[in-house]
């Protein structure tokens, strides 16, 4: 079912992410905490893929996992492929569940942020955080304060942020978590957008299940007590979705499914 | 889409500059004016309270060495002020490096700084003969600590995923101090700079006391035994008005440096 990157086969179908068996426990002994067990899926590059569970259920830890943050205590962890590796110092962009843009500065050097820590060539960085400032919906504020953004406009800043350095990966953690419901599904449609025409590998961690189920091309399923992976599911709704997708049979059909697995129905 | 501006509040007129700046400059002028009104009409002797009008006269009298006496007080005071500055911020810049070297030095600095500085004085003029550099001494023991506290507390007052996003792009400590922690503490660091700039002119004074040969501190000591009254009123404002500049530097380069929004009262 599962093509191992390392065995070399076709490229079409090799996985961008190959995840098997991964666990974490935080803290030793009485107090030990398993943040993650036994996690395994594979995400195909150009995927939007949401990881969905309650508070606790190691999703993520498993981000910053993916990040090389955190060690994983067992399992593999494989992103890319030999034929084309991945560097993890510039191919991971991160979107937080706050903006957290830096107050000092304007929006367009808030953008610019992992562009000088890269110590990529600033002309041309400058010009692509431009580009994704447009993307993004924010052309006209690169010389703009984040204090004078809203908060869904500060998230879009970051999200630019994330990808100024053009990166092959982005990790989200809860990125609309902070926002009001309306904004939140406006971003959810943004986020399509922007996924689709920066071609961009996505991981999604959100608690929201109609929201995973909306965005996700694939959504995998965390418990929390014990932590652990209750399911890993390819949702074929048409793309380009829109709202209308919400009232679709097999939409319903996903949700209920989702919701049963955490045990709330 | 554009980004939505921030409504103005209406201006009163106690929110115009002006307005503020000459009720400002009125409440100075009627504290001169109250003083002169009770020392004239209030048969007050001149040892007990000279008048404006007397004070103002001890300035021309060549005997009293006003300049080279505020050089040496300003010297005690700037002097050791910008040695705590940066004694103060790099000890603090250490801390947040060194995990180990805060939690045993920290709470020794917190001890330390209960001890009242200037019942110090005695013992540094032991140790270091009486002069400039005691006093500035005393001027450093006594507004390190503002500097230092403030700082720690703004070097860790930044947003762990902040960390981890520079974490993530493999940035180099001096990065994440330079880019993320200095600028975010500089807030922190001037409101401590502004508590010490204050303590510091009463650490110097105090050393003057406590023993020296020169400085206002030390004249006014001179002119006490005479109960020339009005050269001590003089060397008060003295003192007073170096310690302003000081204070004034301080406000003006936070002004420059810190953007409205970030800073702290």
């Amino acid at each position: 079912m599962r093509v191992s990157a390392e065995a070399g086969a076709a490229a079409a179908a090799a996985p961008f992410i190959h995840l098997e068996g991964v666990s974490k426990t935080y803290g030793r002994g009485a107090s030990a905490h398993l943040a993650i067990s036994n996690a395994t899926f594979d995400v195909m590059p150009g995927e939007l893929a949401c990881l969905v569970g309650p508070s606790g259920c190691g999703k993520s830890t498993l981000l910053k996992i993916l990040a090389g943050l955190h060690k994983q205590d067992a399992g593999t962890v494989a992103i890319g492929s030999t034929a084309n590796p991945f560097n993890p110092a510039r191919d991971i962009g991160m979107v937080f569940q706050q903006p957290l843009l830096l107050k000092w500065r304007s929006v367009l050097d808030n953008v610019l942020l992992p562009a000088e820590i890269l110590g990529l060539p600033m002309k041309q960085s400058r010009e692509r955080g431009r580009d994704l400032l447009a993307l993004v919906g924010l052309a006209g504020a690169e010389g703009k304060r984040p204090y004078e953004l809203s908060g869904g406009m500060q998230q879009r800043a970051a999200i630019a942020r994330a990808l100024v350095h053009d990166p092959r990966l982005v990790l989200m953690d809860e990125p609309f978590g902070a926002l009001d419901a309306l904004t939140r599904e406006k971003m959810n449609l943004e986020l399509l957008r922007i996924w689709k025409q920066s071609g961009k590998t996505i991981l999604f961690v959100t608690h929201g299940i109609s929201e995973a189920v909306f965005l996700g091309t694939r959504v995998v399923v965390f418990t929390a007590g014990p932590a652990r992976m209750a399911d890993n599911l390819e949702i074929e709704l048409p793309h380009p979705r829109t709202l209308d997708i919400k009232t679709h049979e097999a939409f319903g059909a996903y949700t209920r499914h989702i919701y049963r697995l955490l045990g709330m129905e | 889409m554009g980004p939505e501006p921030r409504p103005e509040p209406p201006m009163s007129t106690l929110e115009d500059p002006r307005t503020r700046t000459a009720m400002a400059v009125a409440s100075h002028l009627a504290l001169l004016l109250v003083w002169y009104l009770f020392v004239k009409f209030g048969h007050v002797p001149k040892y007990v309270m000279p008048s404006p009008v007397d004070t103002a006269q001890t300035l021309f009298a060549g005997n009293y060495h006003w300049w080279d006496n505020v050089l040496v007080t300003a010297t005690e005071i700037y002097g050791g002020y910008l040695v705590a500055l940066v004694v103060g911020v790099l000890l603090a810049l250490a801390f947040t490096w060194s995990k180990p070297l805060e939690a045993l030095m920290m709470p020794l600095l917190v001890s330390l700084n209960m001890i009242p500085k200037v019942a110090l004085g005695p013992l540094i003029i032991v140790w270091f003969k009486y002069g400039v550099v005691p006093n500035m001494l005393i001027a450093f023991s006594i507004c390190v600590f503002p500097i230092l506290l403030t700082t720690v507390r703004g070097l860790r007052e930044v947003e762990p995923d902040l960390l981890d996003l520079v974490r993530s792009l493999r940035g180099s400590r001096w990065q994440t101090f330079t880019k993320i922690q200095l600028p975010g503490a500089l807030p922190y660091i001037f409101s401590g700079m502004k508590v010490a700039a204050i303590l510091a002119v009463a650490g110097a004074v105090v050393g003057e006391f406590l023993g020296s040969d020169k400085g206002l501190g030390y004249l006014m000591l001179q002119v006490q035994v005479t109960l020339d009254t009005a050269a001590m009123f003089m060397a008060v404002l003295l003192i007073t008005l170096t310690g302003m500049l000081l204070y004034g530097a301080v406000i003006a380069m936070e002004r420059l440096i810190v953007v409205p929004d970030a800073r702290v009262g």
